[in-house]
């Protein structure tokens, strides 16, 4: 098979995960995180706590590891050129460095941490605490990588009109 | 200093302000 219609399949794929994980991490951001705060307040929030969060965490922490790999599977043989920013592949690798800071953050700072506030994993009230503003940092911080990864993504491969050489 | 992270318009704020200072660095620099 050619690599161009592979590279095109990974390309199609990766936009179809990655619309999941950001999706959900807007979501998350912009929907859930208001809403849950006037949820608690009148005594609602389990509604959310219970059959949503886990739901969308579910989805959102493998559509992240999804879009990583099929970024690396279109990079292909020029994944270490990208992580390493040789030349023409600098602006992808830069964008595919905030991605992997932000898969980071989803599977060792957000998932975990909200197992614990979830309910999911055993923590007392003083490590619930401690997870919900590490949870709510990491989850804020890969809204903001998310906006120069974007752009990186959609000007430093194949359409460089913006910052091309 | 609050965080700007802790308000919506904040975090957007700081992607848009890393975007040109990644964007700056890319096309001087590397």
């Amino acid at each position: 098979m050619e690599s161009a219609f592979l590279e095109g399949i990974f390309r199609w794929l990766h936009v179809v995960v990655g619309v999941a994980w950001i999706g959900l991490l807007y979501y998350f951001n912009f929907v859930q995180v208001p809403a849950l705060k006037n949820a608690t307040a009148d005594g609602t929030a389990s509604g959310i706590t219970k059959h949503v969060a886990p739901l969308a965490l579910l989805w959102f922490r493998w559509a992240a590891l999804a879009t990583w790999l099929t970024g690396a599977a279109i990079l292909g043989q020029n994944f270490v050129s990208a992580f390493t920013l040789q030349g023409e592949w600098a602006e992808i690798g830069v964008g595919a460095w905030l991605g992997t800071i932000m898969l980071f953050n989803v599977w060792v700072l957000i998932w975990p941490n909200q197992q614990k506030i979830l309910g999911l994993k055993d923590a007392t009230d003083k490590e619930k605490t401690a997870a919900r503003r590490i949870a709510f940092l990491a989850s804020r911080t890969n809204t903001m990588l998310s906006i120069p990864m974007l752009f990186l993504m959609t000007n430093g491969l194949s359409h460089k009109g913006l910052i091309g050489l | 200093m609050k965080n700007p992270l802790d308000s919506i318009v904040g975090t957007i704020i700081s992607g848009f302000v890393l975007t040109l200072i990644l964007a700056y660095i890319l096309k001087n620099f590397l």
